[in-house]
């Protein structure tokens, strides 16, 4: 990884009253490559994704994308620098298509102005931009099917189509996996070796054999504290990871 | 294909509307000029509701301010041409609109960033404020009201004189005026919930931290349609001027838009022309009670309570189920068809 990361942090810290969520932590997202973070329960992973998209501000600390300060920008920002999110609850459009879902997303950074109130037939550039990503997420054949009634699996595909539609470089997944199955976790897997490689993403998860299968880098949150950064092995390794968190991962 | 632009779904729905659209066309020749009054208020209230349906219904913003617009655009025909010094049509709806646009952006800017309960609450302070500036000084002739010049309705230079009719047509140009302004208020409100704005206060209304996350300014979207919705009220606010020459701080009273409320939520929150019908079944359940009871509106409030308990999505949301299926339950009793709302697909409103 000899290149210039794309996103990065300086010192950042957040505090919710009294309690440090995310403490000084200095970390660097390279531009392309799967960069896995994970931690316990309550080590902060949720609240560094939250500063990395804009969602929460940081207390103290500099967050750069491309060498630019960008903390303080408000959320919807984010998105037009090229840099998007998944989240951990399944967060989508339920009572839309899977397409509508998609479009909407893809709107959001190609369209301003008067071309706002045209209708959404006339606008089949959205409609392609949508299409490459539902079928990029595996999801083609339910393209018209009502996002609400899509299998949990489905559901978090589509939540990545729709961080695709803008197009990113930059794509930050806060546990894709949850509740999904086997098969389903491994057909996520190989979408994401494939978004790894022309995109930076970061992902937060807990399932340890899937990180460790997946992972270019990764990087290790207890109390929200940096506890180690490196490769897997490396990662594997480390006397004070298998401490604070290795050798408890089968208590959690 | 969700029933997301609140538009008719098939084209029986744009039969009825177009059947509406007709019946109202003709209907001033067939009744007594009582009605065709009472009509056109009808028509003015279904214009405030319509504005309000953008917001309510299509942004998810429940304002109390709405009402104090309506009464910027008829006390701005007021102040333009005070009894006496009559003014142009073409020129005093312009100037309606703008100015309550003008105050819709300013209440807006100052409110959007609430939600919710908050966002209530701060809009009804900004309308009560409205509504005491009127109230209170003797700017706009204080508690009582004024009477006020109608507007002239000439337009190139041909003027038309409501006087040169016989005296049982003479309520004719106003209704008429009225159900332009309605049909064009509900087209342009209808372009404006199919197009891509519409789609993305869709998604305000149902997730607005999520439409924050795909890079929507949602507050931008939120404040655009807040102006839009002001501007239609004050339209409509101006028609109350043209029919009635007359103005009271009443009419910025948050009654107005806790009535304008209600007939949304009458005539069904889940479509544009649920708007059209809630207003005429108010105003006319109003006119139903005033002959029965001096409680109008103890009347009214109980019979709009329990339509929303027995219509969940209210008036418009009434479905008569296929035919066939009629006839299929009548062979099978003890499955007795009944007036079903559609159900809509559960959506989403959790938060991260």
């Amino acid at each position: 990884m000899i290149d210039q990361p794309i996103l990065q942090t300086e010192d950042v810290s957040r505090r919710f009253g009294g309690l440090f969520a995310v403490r000084n932590v200095t970390f660097a997202l390279a531009a392309r490559g799967l960069h896995a973070v994970i931690g316990p329960n309550g080590a902060g992973k949720s609240t560094f994704v939250n500063l990395l998209s804009g969602q929460v501000q940081p207390s103290a600390g500099r967050i750069l994308l491309r060498g630019q300060d960008v903390s303080g920008l408000p959320a919807w920002r984010f998105p037009h620098l090229g840099v998007t999110r998944s989240f951990q609850r399944t967060n989508i459009f339920k009572s839309f298509t899977v397409h509508e879902n998609v479009r909407l997303a893809a709107q959001a950074t190609r369209v301003f102005g008067k071309d706002m109130f045209s209708t959404v037939r006339r606008t089949a550039h959205l409609n392609d931009v949508a299409d490459r990503a539902i079928e990029r997420v595996g999801l083609a054949d339910q393209r018209q099917t009502i996002a609400g009634i899509l299998s949990h699996g489905a559901q978090r595909q589509l939540e990545i189509a729709m961080t695709l539609a803008i197009e990113p470089q930059v794509i930050l997944l806060d546990e894709p996996l949850a509740g999904m199955g086997q098969d389903e976790s491994e057909r996520m897997a190989a979408l994401m070796g494939g978004l790894a490689t022309d995109h930076a993403v970061l992902l937060i998860e807990h399932d340890m054999d899937f990180v460790f299968q997946v992972a270019d880098r990764m990087t290790v949150l207890v109390e929200g504290k940096i506890l180690a950064t490196g490769t897997p092995e490396e990662i594997r390794r480390n006397a004070a990871v298998q401490a604070a968190y290795l050798g408890d991962s089968d208590v959690h | 294909m969700s029933s997301s632009h609140m538009l008719p779904q098939s084209w029986i729905g744009w039969c009825a509307l177009a059947v509406g659209a007709l019946v109202l066309a003709i209907l001033p020749f067939y009744v007594p000029s009582y009605y065709v009054g009472l009509t056109t208020v009808a028509m003015i209230a279904a214009m405030l509701a319509l504005s309000v349906h953008l917001l309510v219904g299509g942004a998810g913003m429940v304002s109390l301010c709405h009402g104090a617009f309506y009464g910027v655009g008829a006390y701005t025909v007021f102040f333009l041409s005070p009894e006496g010094s009559p003014q142009p049509a073409w020129l005093t709806l312009p100037v309606a609109m703008l100015v309550s646009g003008l105050c819709a952006l300013v209440v807006g800017a100052l409110s959007i960033r609430t939600k919710g309960f908050f966002f209530l609450m701060v809009t009804l302070a900004f309308g009560q404020m409205l509504f005491t500036v009127l109230h209170d000084t003797k700017l706009g002739g204080g508690t009582d009201g004024a009477y006020l010049a109608k507007p002239i309705l000439s337009l190139f230079g041909y003027t038309f004189d409501p006087m040169s009719l016989p005296r049982s047509q003479r309520s004719f140009p106003a209704y008429y005026v009225a159900f332009g302004q309605l049909v064009v208020t509900y087209l342009v409100l209808a372009f404006l919930l199919r197009s891509l704005f519409g789609r993305v206060l869709h998604g305000i209304k149902l997730n607005e931290h999520r439409m924050e996350a795909l890079g929507y300014n949602t507050g931008f979207y939120k404040l655009g349609a807040f102006v839009i919705a002001g501007v239609f009220a004050g339209a409509a606010g101006h028609m109350w001027s043209l029919q009635s020459g007359f103005v009271n701080p009443e009419l910025l009273a948050w009654h107005k838009s806790a009535e304008a409320l209600l007939m949304i939520l009458l005539g069904g929150i889940n479509s544009l022309a649920g708007a059209i019908i809630g207003a005429f079944a108010f105003t006319a359940l109003g006119e139903a009670a005033l002959s029965l009871t001096d409680r109008k509106l103890l009347v009214q409030g109980l019979v709009v309570l329990l339509a929303v308990i027995v219509l969940r999505h209210g008036i418009a949301g009434i479905r008569l189920r296929d035919p066939r299926r009629w006839l299929q339950a009548l062979r099978s009793p003890g499955k007795w068809p009944n007036l079903s709302v559609r159900k809509p697909v559960q959506e989403a409103r959790q938060n991260d």
